[in-house]
């Protein structure tokens, strides 16, 4: 199976300036930063919560603590893939407890990994609250689950993959849409 | 790369690659074995048995709380209280244990090759926790994680291993695993318990305990079984200890920053002096912690991902 482009749907300007709205959105809901922590779901989300990290400091002057969530070891379907995951390091240095947590993805499609990515964060500590933010919600939700900060909203068919790029990672930012062609 | 065996029956012939991808495995499930509440649903519905025919309470206990740790069933058989006293075979009881589900047997026995025989006739995996004095797999796997896990590597290494290496399968995996992984392997004890096949594994052999230990890395120190002593391959406990038993003052020998390790239970006194074994260069508790993390890398990585393409 071959990806075709079809769009860029960000480039590093549009991805940055979601970043800043996104910043300000959870200060606002969470009225500061008191027992505020972010979250990265490895591998891209941890990068993008790294920037709402240094985007809060350049807003309030302080900073919020970071984690890393590995979900490997969660998902419900392990013995289902041909291909298996590698399982890196989850590195939450910090307690959970008490804490307001935001949850922080790249892509948010079938709820899948969210949903083990809760399982994972409870299993470490026990939070106030935990809110959801993503850059991409694509739709397709199997889980009774829904973004608190979304970067773009983007209706997209069972078909098309999204693909998210950032300089951490793939060495340039981006977002694009690209169809599945057999 | 994934896991691509049936079974783990051995070190000898598992690639570098494949020794590297269970111990880069295992370092995040050290974490968890750290955590307050210690389990992961990884392999909720899968189902282990430890099949014991001999007796053990580091490694059973390992592989049960590694299964539980991932939300395993796992279920425990001692021979003593099983069928097998009724005089059924290993055949026909590992088809038992298939015909119930299970998704993984672990055995111990004394016959070495016995894990070999079980694998060829059951539909589970196999995993050899220590057949004769054969193999050990897991238990060279949790020593080459605790060495490069305080050395940060394998490679170079020179690792002297020390005792009775005739009737150690602990031995015989880190052997296998250490030359595979690039570490140059000394072995040392009386002539009566070196086995003489040993020259064919490129290992260089001692029988004069200064010499072995001549600027090494680390030392593994094989537990005197006993129990397997009774040919009179030494002439006393007392004369083993005075010329083979590991003290401060024969470590001097090693590297300054020397590493010991133990594959347990400890005769104390007898191979290993008291005040080596409680040093802070030992790291024998250390073993049976990364013995855990390594079981569960094991099991995770037989079990998950295992679609129609991954096992041959």
């Amino acid at each position: 199976m071959k990806l075709l482009n079809k769009a860029l749907l960000m480039d590093d300007d549009a991805i940055r300036r979601a970043i800043t709205r996104i910043a300000h959105e959870i200060l606002e809901k969470n009225e500061g930063i008191e027992n505020l922590a972010l979250v990265g779901i490895r591998r891209r989300g941890v990068p993008l919560a790294k920037r709402l990290q240094e985007k809060i400091q350049e807003i309030e002057g302080t900073t919020v603590p970071l984690g890393a969530l590995d979900i490997t070891l969660y998902r419900d379907d392990l013995t289902t893939l041909d291909v298996q995951p590698v399982i890196h390091k989850t590195e939450v240095p910090f307690s959970l407890n008490g804490k307001k947590v935001v949850l922080v993805d790249d892509v948010l499609y079938t709820g899948r990994t969210v949903r083990a990515a809760l399982d994972a964060l409870i299993d470490i500590g026990r939070p106030q609250v935990i809110q959801l933010a993503v850059l991409i919600d694509r739709g397709h939700r199997e889980l009774p689950i829904r973004a608190d900060y979304v970067g773009k909203n983007v209706p997209t068919s069972k078909r098309e993959v999204i693909s998210v790029r950032v300089m951490e990672v793939d060495g340039e930012d981006g977002v694009s849409i690209q169809d599945m062609v057999d | 790369m994934a896991w691509q065996h049936k079974d783990l029956l051995g070190l000898r012939g598992l690639s570098k690659q494949e020794i590297e991808l269970i111990l880069d495995t295992a370092a995040p499930m050290k974490d968890i074995i750290g955590r307050d509440i210690k389990k992961v649903p990884t392999l909720r519905g899968k189902s282990v048995v430890c099949l014991f025919y001999e007796a053990s309470t580091r490694t059973r206990t390992s592989f049960e709380l590694s299964g539980k740790f991932m939300s395993a069933d796992t279920v425990n058989i001692a021979a003593s209280s099983s069928s097998v006293v009724k005089g059924e075979s290993l055949i026909d009881t590992g088809k038992t244990l298939d015909a119930m589900g299970t998704d993984i047997i672990v055995i111990r026995h004394a016959a070495s090759g016995a894990p070999h025989l079980l694998a060829k006739h059951v539909k589970a995996r196999v995993i050899n926790a220590g057949d004769g004095a054969h193999e050990h797999p897991t238990q060279g796997l949790l020593d080459m994680y605790t060495i490069k896990e305080r050395k940060g590597r394998l490679e170079g290494l020179t690792v002297t291993i020390l005792g009775d290496v005739l009737h150690s399968r602990v031995a015989r995996s880190n052997i296998w695993g250490l030359r595979t992984m690039g570490a140059e392997v000394r072995v040392c004890g009386p002539s009566t318990l070196l086995p003489p096949e040993l020259a064919a594994t490129g290992v260089q052999a001692f029988t004069c305990i200064e010499e072995a230990l001549e600027g090494a890395d680390v030392v593994n120190v094989l537990r005197l079984q006993l129990e397997r002593q009774k040919k009179g391959l030494f002439p006393t406990i007392r004369e083993y200890a005075r010329q083979f038993g590991l003290n401060q003052e024969r470590l001097k020998r090693c590297k300054s920053d020397v590493l010991v390790l133990h594959p347990g239970p400890m005769n104390r006194g007898v191979e290993i002096a008291d005040d080596v074994a409680d040093a802070d260069f030992a790291a024998i508790e250390e073993q049976v912690t990364n013995g855990v993390a390594v079981r569960m890398a094991i099991l995770y990585l037989m079990m998950g991902g295992s679609g129609s393409g991954a096992v041959h």
